[in-house]
Parts: structure tokens; sequence; C-alpha cells
């Protein structure tokens, strides 16, 4: 008979989870595997509440394991470290994102990207190499191989920076993949959310000229004034899109929920691209002449290697670059969660762990 | 009041037109504009009947103007050549393709990518700089501005060389473009029509490994040993396509149909790359998560420029690619385009205008 989630491994741990998909969390007693060689034990400081967990405590994409217990954008301090690790001593402040293992061996594990690993690991809701499920980070201590862990940068505020553990990564590899970082061409951001918020920022640190897209036109004086955005499109309004058709050099789709992709696809100049970070659960239709019409490309991007998401931080550490965030506490989470359903946050709610877990 | 087509312009030109949307082409008197200083006047010898000629006489895309004189895909003679004319001179083997006029002054044109100009002037159903209508190579004779006039090179074959000035540029240009024309790589050809083959032919000859995937198996010994295909897949056996996931660097899809376009997702390698050179008219349901895992992307290609096509009849031409058509005589064309419309046949028609017009003149 397998082991309860208590018993399955030698270290006691606690977080929250949800049990089932109405994706309420309430408290979990669970168990974390002992320290091994390549490994980094952290105690969990703050973690992020990314739009993923969400769909995952809810079962939107039909594949949660329960009980889940999410969180991907973790930063804490190590507390132990194991004989093989060097990059990383007790003491440091750390950070751990949306993966824990890969297979290493892979054409992507070797290129550094090893989100693109056919046998990924996720931070949680996936299968450890021994058959366990993994548990993510709204619980108070993780043990993570040092391959993916990365270094918390000194400057960067921990609360704030932590959703940089994904929505900064997520945001931050396709504008380096898809050559999106010649200064002053001109990006659109559709979305201001999470990730939206966080590509403005670091697209405005890449000298790009940033609009930002939104349905939502009470967002445009924060994107302009606060976020630094150069202008904001309200994609309802037909006059405003129609003057804008034709201009964008790429554009950054962070929307999730489903949405017509024709009109981001003409605000596209000829060999613009369209990249889409956000994951609708049903399929988008994609008109065709448009991208014949013009060489238009549309491209997928999941995060980032570690190699990329250490790059990523330290980029952000050198302008300064944190998330907007409102920091709740453990017990708020599902006030939290049916906020964030309703898309009411700026930009981002950060759990504090370490101030708010208790036994 | 509006010219006539016959009067609108000083030189008489015979040809075939569509009158409205069944379709049915029958012969038609018209003119077309003197020679001027910088256009290439040339008889017409064969033309290439492509798909988008039958989709536009049946006004399947909602743009069509009749009467229309379809025909992209145009070979012929030079017989007069303007005095500012550079390239080519009376009795040069020349072609003309998809368009015939562009502005000039954007980044696409200055980029040599006159195909994607704004306001690009399309070889038929277009509209030229003085306002009169484009009619295209299902004709006696075409006058055509130098930029958008190619050499055909000595030794090749006018009647098969005729396709690859659409089909040809079609596929050309993407495998350049997005780096799956080489050595090494492993692409996929989706539909084995018109384009299909012939980029089958480039594919091979630019050193990629290729396989078709077709819904036809009957397809399977031409791809193989006649086209030189490396492997054929059956799109609709589960077995094969599963077997074939992830193996791919790059995708080439011809199908003009609505199709769905997940499976052919799974066959691309991460990073892999699938390109839409079919053009069908309703939008094709994107799994996104498809493109998410994988970083996969799709893209569109369309025709290429004019610098382009040159460098890819001369590719043509120093490889011995040429479509595999079927000649027929200018009266067989509304025949032509029954079977057309029903994939039937292998891989393309060409008008043999020069020999079989002028009987048809009423």
């Amino acid at each position: 008979m397998s082991k309860s989630s208590e018993e399955e491994h030698p270290q006691k741990a606690l977080g929250w989870a949800a049990r089932d998909s109405s994706g309420t969390l309430s408290p979990f007693h669970f168990s974390r595997r002992e320290n091994g060689d390549d490994d980094v034990t952290v105690k969990i400081l703050y973690c992020g509440v990314c739009h993923s967990d969400l769909h995952t405590v809810r079962n939107d994409w039909g594949f949660t394991r329960y009980p889940v217990v999410p969180g991907h954008e973790i930063v804490g301090v190590a507390t132990k470290v194991g004989n093989n690790v060097t990059k990383f001593k007790a003491g440091d402040r750390v950070g751990v994102g949306v993966m824990v293992g890969s297979c290493k061996t892979c054409e992507c594990c070797q290129q550094d990207l090893e989100n693109y690993c056919p046998r990924v690991i996720f931070t949680y809701n996936s299968h450890n190499p021994d058959g366990t499920i993994n548990y993510g980070g709204y619980s108070d201590m993780i043990v993570v191989d040092q391959r993916y862990v990365v270094r918390f940068p000194d400057n960067l505020p921990m609360d704030a920076g932590a959703p940089l553990l994904c929505a900064g990564i997520t945001v931050y590899s396709p504008m380096k993949y898809y050559g999106m970082t010649d200064a002053g061409k001109h990006l659109g951001i559709a979305g201001l959310g999470g990730l939206g918020h966080v590509a403005v920022k670091i697209a405005k640190a890449f000298g790009l000229k940033v609009t930002v897209i939104s349905s939502s036109p009470s967002k445009e004086s924060e994107a302009i004034n606060r976020l630094g955005a150069d202008s904001f499109l309200v994609s309802s309004d037909p006059s405003k899109m129609k003057s804008a058709i034709g201009t964008m050099d790429y554009i950054i789709d962070t929307v999730s929920a489903v949405h017509p992709l024709l009109p981001l696809l003409t605000l596209l100049k000829v060999n613009g691209k369209l990249v889409t970070v956000g994951l609708p659960n049903k399929s988008l239709e994609l008109p065709i002449f448009p991208l014949v019409l013009g060489r238009k490309l549309i491209g997928g991007s999941d995060a980032g290697g570690m190699k990329e998401t250490q790059e990523m931080l330290d980029f952000c550490a050198k302008h300064n670059i944190s998330a907007d965030i409102e920091l709740i506490r453990m017990d708020d989470i599902n006030t939290a969660m049916e906020r964030l359903a309703k898309s009411d946050v700026r930009y981002r709610f950060v759990i504090d762990v370490a101030n708010s877990l208790s036994q | 009041m509006a010219n006539s087509p016959e009067k609108e312009h000083p030189v008489k030109s015979f040809g075939w037109a569509a009158r409205d949307a069944s379709g049915h082409l029958s012969p038609f008197n018209f003119s077309r504009r003197a020679t001027g200083e910088e256009d290439v006047r040339f008889k017409v010898l064969y033309c290439g009947i492509c798909h988008s000629d039958l989709h536009n006489i049946k006004n399947e895309w909602g743009l069509s103007i009749y009467p229309m004189v379809p025909g992209h895909e145009i070979v012929g003679e030079v017989t007069e050549v303007g005095s500012k004319v550079k390239k080519v001179r009376v009795g040069d083997k020349v072609g003309v393709g998809c368009m015939v006029g562009a502005c000039h002054s954007c980044e696409s044109c200055a980029n040599n990518l006159e195909n994607y100009c704004p306001k690009v002037i399309l070889t038929y159903n277009g509209i030229y700089y003085d306002g009169t209508m484009t009619y295209g190579g299902y004709a006696d004779s075409m006058v055509a501005n130098e930029r958008y006039v190619v050499q055909i090179p000595d030794g090749m074959p006018l009647d098969a060389a005729a396709p690859l000035l659409c089909a040809g540029i079609t596929v050309y240009s993407p495998l350049k473009y997005f780096g799956l024309g080489e050595a090494g790589k492993h692409i996929g050809i989706v539909g084995l029509g018109g384009l299909g083959h012939v980029a089958v032919k480039f594919a091979k000859a630019l050193g990629s490994k290729v396989t078709v995937i077709s819904t036809s198996p009957n397809k399977k010994t031409d791809a193989l040993e006649h086209l030189g295909a490396d492997s054929f897949l059956v799109s609709r056996d589960q077995g094969e396509m599963q077997a074939a996931m992830g193996s791919f660097d790059g995708i080439i899809d011809t199908v003009s149909a609505v199709h769905p376009i997940m499976p052919l997702l799974g066959l691309l390698k991460s990073h892999g790359k699938l390109i839409m050179v079919g053009a069908p008219y309703e939008p094709l349901e994107l799994p996104v998560f498809s493109l998410i895992i994988g970083r996969k992307t799709m893209a569109g290609s369309g025709i290429g420029g004019m610098k382009e096509t040159q460098e890819m009849i001369d590719f043509a031409a120093k490889h011995n690619i040429k479509a595999d058509i079927e000649v027929i005589s200018m009266d067989y064309v509304n025949k032509a385009m029954e079977r057309l419309g029903k994939g039937d046949v292998r891989y393309r028609f060409v008008i043999d205008i020069g020999n079989t017009l002028v009987a048809t003149k009423p």
C-alpha cells in the first residue's frame, strides 16, 4: 500500500493544498526528500501566485492530481547544501521557478533549455523519478537539485522579485529568442496582468517602444505613468485598432482567455512576430491569409532554461526591475484566488510564507 | 464613360476570360498598353494553370472583377523592349509571375520584397497605375515593367518552367527564408499537388531530407520513385503519424482546404516550424499548447520578391528542376479547371498558348 503524503519522505513539511477542482486551498501536511548530494534545501520566505496556480487548482487543463500544492515563484534562503553543491552555501538568497528536474542528457538539456526537455519535471503536479508527486512553493520548505536553483540578487526585494521566477522568465525568454530586443523597435503587449506588466518593464529596459493592448481602458494611466509604456491601445475600440494597423514589429500575447488573433495579427508589420505565452484551455481561431500575405509568424514560448533564468534575474537586478505586488497572508489565499480569477490584482499576489504559514 | 476592354489601350490583344462566378472561360478580345520605355513586350508561349486561377474565376475569395483573364505563370519570347530596358532583348525567353507592379518606395520594396508591398499590383484581377484592370497570361501577349520580368536561362524547357513562376517561388522562398532547405534538415511537405511536387524537388536539391505527408496513399510510388522524396507519411494513418512525431525540423503545408494542424505541430521537433503556403479561406484551429510546449512556430509565406524569383529560376535551371506538367490546348481549359477542382492532375496543367490560342479566335 503506498505511503501517505506525510510519510513517503523523511522530512516533514507543511503547505496549503487544493483537494479537488473547487480549487479551495487549506493546510496540508506532507513530506520532502532528504537533502541529497546535489540538493539545496530552501526555507521558503515568499511565493508568488501565478495564474497557472489558479488554472491548476481548478483543473482547468484537465491534468491536475489532487492534493496539489501549487507555487512556482519561490524565493527563500538556502539552509543546507549537498556535498556536490558548489554554487550555493547555507544562508544564500535563492529562487526556484517552474521546474525542478529534467533528463540532463537530451539536446534541449545540453543547450540549457531544460524547460523544453521531454522529461521535464515541473515544480508541482509532476512526478518525481521515484514516482511520487511533487509539491510546490505554498509551503515552508523545498528540496531542489542545485541545477534548478538560482541565485537571488542582493539588490532585488525578495517579495517583489518572486514573480520574476515565472512571469519574468516567461516574457524575457521569448524577447531574446525571437529577437525582440533591438532598441527602437515597437513591441505590443497584449494583456496587462502578471505577465504583461513585467513585460512592459523588461521591454523598456531593452530600449523598445512599448504599446500595451488591453480591453480595460481603466489600466491606461498606470500603464503609461507608472509602468512606463509609451502608448495604450484599447482593443475593443475599432477605430483606434484600425489606426494602429501594421505598426508593430512584435507582439507578446499574455492573454490566457480565448480571444481573437486576427486583430493582433493585423497590428503587425510585414515579417512581424506574435508570440503567445498565455495558455488558453481551448484552441484559438487562426486565420491564415494574414500570415501568408505578410509573412507573419506566430510562435509559442514556455518559461525559460535555468541559465537564462539566472541571466534574467541579473538583468532585472541591474535595471532595478521587480513586480508590482500585493503581499498576502497564507490564509488569505482563497480570497486572492477569487480576485485573481476576476483580474482584480495590480499585478501579482505574493504570499508572505515565512510570516504567515504556521503549524 | 469607361472604355471597353477592347478600346482602353492601343494594342489589340486576344485571350480567354471568365465573365462571372461560374468560372466558365471563353474567347475574349481586349487590349494592352503600348510598350513604355521600361516595358518588355512578349509573345506568350505557355501559361501554367495555378489553383489560384480556379479560386479567382469562381470568386471564392470574394475579390473577383469580371471579365477576368487569369494566368500568372507566363512564359514567352520578347518581341519589343522599351528604350530604357537593359535586362532583356528581342528574342530572349522571359517569364512573368504573380505581380506586375508595386510602390517601389516602402520598406518591403526596398528589400526586394515587392510581394509584401501593401500596394502590390497583381498580374491579373489587379488595378494598374493608370487605373485599368490587369489581364493575365491566358492571352497572346503580355507587356510588363522590366522589374517584373525574369530571364529564362537557355536550355530550360519553357512549358515545364512556367509553373515555377508561381508554384516554384512560393515554395523556394520559405525554404530559404526559414532555413529549411539545407543539408541535415528533415522537412515535411504536406499535400502533393502543384506546390507540393515542386517543393519536394527544391528541398531535395537544397540538401534536405524530405518526407511527403499526404492523405492519398496512391501517391506514394510517385513521391518516392519519381520525385525523389525520402519517405511518405499517410496523414490518416494514426500509427504512422505517431511513429513520426517529433522528427521534423520544418513542414511546408501546401493544403488550401481547412484541415487540422495539431497533428502537424506534433510531427515537429521542439523549435520546429510549420510554414503555410496554402491559404485556406476559413481560419484553422490553433491549439496554443502545441506551440508553447516545444517553442514551435507557425508562419505564412506568399510567393517571393523579383530578385528571389530570378534566383529561384537560375537555381532550377542549374539543378534541372522543372514542374511535372500536362500540356493542354486552350480550348481544353474549362475541362482542365474541372479536373483541377478534383485534384486530377499530375501535377500542373500548362496551356500551350503559342500553338493553340489563335485557333480559338471566333
